[in-house]
């Protein structure tokens, strides 16, 4: 039996279509009130432990126990205490945004004056308050995605799924959705999101799991992360597309502790970048641009798996 | 927070038929909300459609029939032959209509059922929900029929109020199959298909317009293992007063049959649609 404040608990979780293995035998647990992250590219398998965690998905191998109940056997009742954001929007765009919400929370059973109350609240928060009876229509996609939030707290859920809460939104709508997103944090919900952006998961989460191929590469909050997969610094320098390789050669003698050569750019891991691009110039190097920079997740990710986070 | 939910959560921990049904009425009531909006342009071609068939046809072309060949049809007018029938046929469409284009949307473009089944709701209870809705609808259908044909003075039997639950249980041998087949495909180039190769040549040669016995011996069989045969027999039977015991009992027994194995057949199909 899990601990009171384990709301989910993974061992060995595995998810198979047919011969492709989706999710590969992954363990992690979840605290009550912690906001915790699935860091990965397209077709990690984050989608897929999402939905194995929304009891919609049976899986094919392994444990998984969400608020101490085995989601093959109590479905319905463990889906009653969660809040799901899924991927693809799936409001029903004929209705408003007020029945929306309605049609929801008589989903989970909820009286209608309690739906009537938490509308108000809830299309407050999420700042739809004045298009309440409006067609979802023609809604913009951030104004969707808040809606698609605001339903899934209409039922007053214990954990918050988000499956890439933002992707597909330009800047401007994503930062008010993680604005949005904080204020919950700070309200003590638990989330569970997926992420492909890493600004996305450095802002948000307190602990994450790195997720390529099935696999967790690595957990962690992202400050640990960041320690102990990267340096301090990052130096970024980009050539001419000729001069690209023989910069590469020559940069391997600057004291840096991992050099990554991207197809556009050359990453020196350094503990101090301005002191490795003066040890680069004094080799001769002459970038077009130099850049020094804090690390971040990307480069994590780019370090456990040798690849770009976002291809 | 917990208070508020614990209200949901009571029930569902014992699984039994009440909480299934209760899931079910939750699904029902979506597709209430969502009919509000269409539920009077139905209205209007579920009751011009019965008075413009029997208008032309069973009285129209009625007076023709009469002259050549009504003792083909068992000594009774053509509209009291067609109207039964057609009632039937009318319960078909009605119920291949809601079991289309709206599940195939759910499930594929507005993807209301993917949201659905992200809170208590299980594939079972949404299929459960919509086969209410049908039969709803298919009571609206069929009652609204059978109020045209009794003022049509086609319906004399006392028996004939019977061919309200015939009816409904005619459309729902078509609907749980449909739904069924519905749930497993991806385009509605199928579902066209449906209508070409199923609800047009059933409308035209189960014995709505003519009596099978007319037709080719080859092809009778054919007609006999139709679900709308059975239903035109038997609101026939019912509306002319001459059904026996033994032909109702066939007939709704394989409508029931049928019935029975596309909800066995759609648990499947919902669920394998849903829960990958």
């Amino acid at each position: 039996m899990a601990a009171p404040d384990t709301l989910i608990r993974a061992r060995g979780l595995t998810k198979r279509f047919g011969e492709l293995v989706a999710v590969d035998g992954i363990d992690f647990e979840l605290s009550r009130g912690e906001v915790f992250g699935f860091l990965g590219p397209n077709g990690a398998g984050k989608s897929s432990t999402m939905r194995m965690i929304g009891c919609v998905s049976p899986r094919s191998g392994g444990e998984l126990s969400i608020l101490g109940l085995d989601p093959d056997l109590h479905g319905p009742a463990i889906r009653a205490r969660l809040g799901v954001v899924p991927q693809e929007d799936t409001l029903d765009v004929e209705l408003t945004v007020r029945e929306n919400l309605l049609v929801y929370g008589r989903y989970f059973g909820l009286r209608r004056d309690v739906i009537r109350e938490r509308t108000a609240r809830l299309l407050d928060f999420v700042q739809l308050a004045e298009r309440a009876d409006d067609q979802v229509e023609p809604l913009s996609g951030g104004m969707k995605r808040r809606l698609t939030i605001a339903r899934s707290l209409i039922s007053e859920p214990e954990i918050l799924l988000l499956d890439e809460p933002t992707t597909g939104l330009d800047p401007q709508a994503r930062h008010v959705v993680w604005d949005r997103l904080y204020r919950l944090k700070q309200q003590g919900v638990t989330l569970v999101l997926t992420t492909h952006y890493m600004d996305e998961a450095e802002q948000l989460c307190d602990r994450l799991v790195v997720m390529d191929g099935g696999k967790i590469a690595a957990e962690g909050s992202p400050r640990d992360l960041i320690a102990r997969y990267s340096t301090p610094e990052v130096l970024e320098l980009r050539f001419d597309v000729g001069s690209h390789d023989q910069a590469a050669e020559k940069l391997a003698e600057v004291p840096a502790e991992r050099i990554e050569v991207l197809a556009d750019r050359i990453l020196l891991y350094a503990g101090n970048g301005e002191e490795a691009l003066a040890a680069a110039r004094s080799l001769g190097v002459e970038p077009l641009t130099s850049l020094v920079r804090r690390s971040t997740l990307e480069d994590v990710f780019l370090r456990l798996t040798g690849r770009r986070l976002e291809d | 927070m917990a208070e508020s939910l614990a209200g949901n959560l009571v029930p569902q921990r014992v699984l039994g038929t009440r909480m299934t049904w209760s899931l079910a009425v939750r699904q029902f009531r979506f597709w209430l909300v969502n009919y509000r909006r269409t539920w009077r342009g139905t209205i209007y071609s579920t009751a011009l459609a019965p008075v413009l068939y029997l208008g032309a046809m069973g009285v129209g072309l009625g007076t023709l029939v009469k002259g050549h060949h009504a003792g083909g049809l068992g000594g009774v007018s053509y509209l009291d032959y067609l109207a039964p029938g057609l009632m039937a046929a009318t319960a078909m469409q009605t119920a291949v209509g809601e079991c289309t284009w709206p599940v195939l949307g759910s499930v594929k473009w507005l993807k209301t059922y993917q949201a659905a089944t992200a809170t208590p709701l299980r594939p079972a209870d949404l299929f459960h929900g919509h086969l209410l809705f049908v039969t709803m609808r298919l009571v609206m259908t069929s009652a609204i029929f059978l109020v045209v044909a009794l003022a049509f003075g086609a319906f004399r039997s006392p028996w004939a109020l019977a061919t309200l639950p015939a009816s409904v249980l005619t459309g729902l041998a078509f609907a749980a199959p449909v739904e069924a087949y519905t749930m497993t495909r991806e385009k509605d180039s199928a579902l066209i298909m449906i209508y070409r190769f199923g609800v047009i040549p059933l409308f035209l040669f189960s014995g709505t317009f003519f009596p099978v016995t007319q037709l080719p011996a080859v092809i009778r069989p054919l007609a006999y293992v139709t679900p709308l045969w059975h239903g035109v027999a038997l609101c026939r039977a019912l509306s002319l007063g001459t059904a026996t015991p033994a032909a109702v009992a066939s007939h709704v027994g394989y409508l029931a049959l049928i019935t029975g194995a596309g909800v066995a057949w759609g648990y499947r199909t919902y669920r394998r649609r849903l829960y990958v």
